[in-house]
């Protein structure tokens, strides 16, 4: 919503000169430059899989992916063996054996993601009350979309003096309200990386929202080429049908 | 043999049906030669639009429900497994949300085209209301659609707009629970939203029948509003109004895809991609835009009884349109003031949909008692009075005099209108 949003705002604002005066505190989130935002963009691929290896190392302890499931890493580029490998890392629940007790075992590409806890009371009672959302949509499910997930993760300073904190909350300068149950999860140097890029927050969090962003759209590269294809199609089909319009109107007076 | 119906294609295995059940006899004098105005302008290309925005929401709908699953439990993630593991599940399931966005657009472009040229008036009212069933069927389908992803919004807005209904004393609380199938929303609203929405397209699909039949007895309305007089002011459907149609629906096509492929969600909530939670209400609850501005008019009233009433109130008024206007004349184009009214009422509508997007505070509440006041004395007051004070301009003597800039219109080409009409 909030693209046309501001784009009916801007439309009104400029006729009406009231709407300024009813702007309110608005947090102010970064730009970063997103290799999916263009109208041709794809997902730069390195960044999102140096964003997944952080999702494993940091993320995961206290959030579910529960739509993914280990196949899809291939939409980021990594090999059947990979994936193979990345999933039988994890040990998943599997059913019950023949006796009818909880089996536990490897997790094979077909799997989803394994979630931290077994239940949302559990992940509660682990995080101080707080329950960590589902990662699978976060970027769709936030206004500003990246920008905001970017804005989080590089968002914690420190209270304003004179800010209220309540017990066990974090500052962060993006987050409604200003007060995060989440402890900074991500800084300079969390996640080492290979190949000389450099781990530091903005860094880290750019390449973490890069793997989010294509967790929640991972349709998004081949629809904006299919897109591309079907209009370029239809603005020939355009052609086409109004030359044949013209041609079978030529003789009418109208 | 007495019964047969005597027919003159010459096809024998279309012939020996159309004998029997004349149905390409039906099809030729309907949509083959059936005669219409020369001089439609492309606000006439919106009937056939919505008519390919239904099939193509009914086309995807249909593999849509393969794979959904109307519980509770297990909506939410029935929809990600469309989006990402159904081949082409995403591409059926965002032409099936930008569609119904589409046929808003579309219908009320159509809708626009209707007030503006005056097709609701005599002979045209029942095709009139019968189109204004249409709109509130849409409406109820859109709707319930909605509710079917189960996210936050999907959830919140089916309470909010289910609850209008216990406004009304007395049975108010009864609709509700029956609407509920339980005392909230919860899986048995879920469940008959998902009967219903799959039904009430089949009931639409009626109505248009309908609607079209009505429409192939009166004839279309022009932009000039004024009678088809003799067999020079009109043209075969096909393959003059075919073509037009086609090109048409290219244009159409071409806005669709670009939502569809290139900002599937720009029309969405952000909040829909969080399950429902019954325990957690968003921020702010606001219904897709195409309901925004009669949100705003509901949200107008202080009282919701009186809120409730005036929003359907918005939607009733244009039954009995076509005796509110008290004009003769059909077309803006000869009514110097109407023509600026019928703008001031657009600018309206538009106010109220922005005034919906926004919270209910300051100056959107002016602004929409405003334009909500102006959306009713348009219809109630300065459409009955225009009629009798208003003077039109004169009018042409005939659609193709006007058309052809009053040299008489010429011979007609041959095989285009002359002989179509013997026909008919």
């Amino acid at each position: 919503m909030l693209k046309l949003r501001s784009l009916i705002a801007g439309v009104f604002a400029a006729g009406l000169l009231i709407a300024p005066a009813f702007a309110e505190e608005e947090v102010v989130l970064p730009k970063e430059t997103w290799s999916f935002d263009s109208l041709f963009g794809t997902f730069d691929l390195a960044a999102a899989q140096r964003g997944f290896t952080i999702y494993q190392q940091v993320c995961s302890n206290c959030h579910s992916m529960q739509y993914l499931h280990y196949r899809d890493l291939a939409g980021i580029g990594l090999s059947e063996e990979q994936i193979k490998a990345v999933a039988a890392a994890v040990t998943v629940p599997q059913g019950l054996d023949d006796q009818g007790n909880p089996k536990e075992g490897p997790a094979t590409p077909a799997d989803q993601f394994r979630s931290p806890f077994a239940n949302p009371q559990a992940a509660r009672a682990a995080n101080n009350g707080a329950l960590p959302p589902d990662l699978s949509l976060i970027v769709n499910a936030r206004e500003g979309h990246a920008n905001y997930i970017y804005g989080v993760l590089t968002g914690y300073v420190n209270p304003p003096a004179g800010f209220k904190m309540q017990d066990g909350m974090n500052y962060n300068k993006v987050y409604p309200g200003h007060q995060i149950a989440m402890p900074q999860p991500l800084r300079d140097g969390s996640v080492d990386y290979v190949g000389g890029v450099t781990n530091d927050l903005a860094q880290e969090s750019h390449d973490v929202v890069t793997f989010l962003a294509w967790a929640a759209n991972p349709e998004l590269v081949e629809r904006k080429q299919m897109g591309v294809r079907i209009i370029l199609f239809l603005i020939g089909m355009a052609f086409v049908t109004y030359a044949v319009k013209r041609k079978v109107w030529a003789n009418v007076e109208h | 043999m007495a019964g047969l119906h005597k027919s003159d294609i010459s096809n024998p295995v279309l012939n020996w049906i159309d004998t029997r059940l004349p149905i390409f006899t039906m099809l030729q004098k309907e949509y083959g030669v059936f005669p219409t105005p020369k001089n439609f302008n492309y606000f006439w290309n919106f009937g056939a639009l919505a008519m390919v925005n239904l099939l193509v929401m009914i086309a995807t709908g249909i593999f849509l429900a393969m794979n959904y699953q109307p519980n509770t439990t297990l909506a939410f993630g029935a929809i990600q497994h469309i989006m990402r593991d159904v081949n082409y599940g995403w591409l059926l399931r965002y032409v099936h949300q930008n569609g119904a966005s589409m046929f808003f657009i579309v219908v009320y472009i159509h809708i626009f085209r209707g007030l503006y040229y005056g097709s609701y008036k005599t002979p045209r009212e029942l095709l009139w209301i019968l189109g204004v069933v249409i709109l509130l069927l849409m409406m109820a389908t859109a709707f319930m659609g909605y509710v079917l992803p189960w996210g936050q919004m999907s959830y919140w807005g089916a309470t909010v707009i289910t609850n209008l209904f216990s406004a009304f004393p007395w049975i108010g609380p009864k609709i509700v629970t029956l609407l509920w199938g339980g005392f909230s929303v919860d899986n048995p609203t879920l469940n008959r939203f998902f009967s219903l929405h799959y039904l009430m397209p089949f009931v639409l699909t009626g109505v248009i029948f309908l609607h079209v039949a009505a429409l192939h007895v009166t004839g279309s309305n022009n932009p000039l509003g004024i009678d088809v007089k003799s067999p020079q002011d009109t043209l075969p459907f096909h393959p003059y109004y075919t073509t037009k149609d086609s090109f048409g629906v290219c244009i159409y096509l071409i806005v669709f895809s670009i939502f569809v492929f290139f900002f599937p969600n720009v029309l969405g909530d952000p909040n829909n991609f969080i399950p429902a939670n019954p325990l957690q209400t968003p921020a702010d609850i606001v219904p897709e835009w195409y309901f925004l501005p009669f949100y705003a008019i509901l949200r107008s009233v202080p009282n919701k009884l009186m809120g409730v009433c005036m929003m359907f109130g918005s939607i009733m008024v244009l039954f009995v349109l076509p005796w509110l206007d008290t004009s003769p004349v059909r077309s803006a184009r000869f009514r110097p003031l109407y023509r600026k009214f019928i703008w001031l009422l657009v600018i309206s509508f538009v106010v109220l949909g922005y005034c919906g997007m926004n919270k209910p505070e300051g100056i959107f509440v002016i602004l929409s008692r405003l334009a909500t006041l102006y959306y009713f004395a348009h219809f109630l007051v300065i459409l009955p009075l225009l009629g009798k004070l208003e003077r039109p301009l004169p009018l042409p003597e005939s659609i193709s005099q006007a058309v052809t800039g009053g040299r008489g219109g010429g011979p007609l080409p041959a095989g285009a209108a002359a002989k179509p009409m013997e026909k008919a």
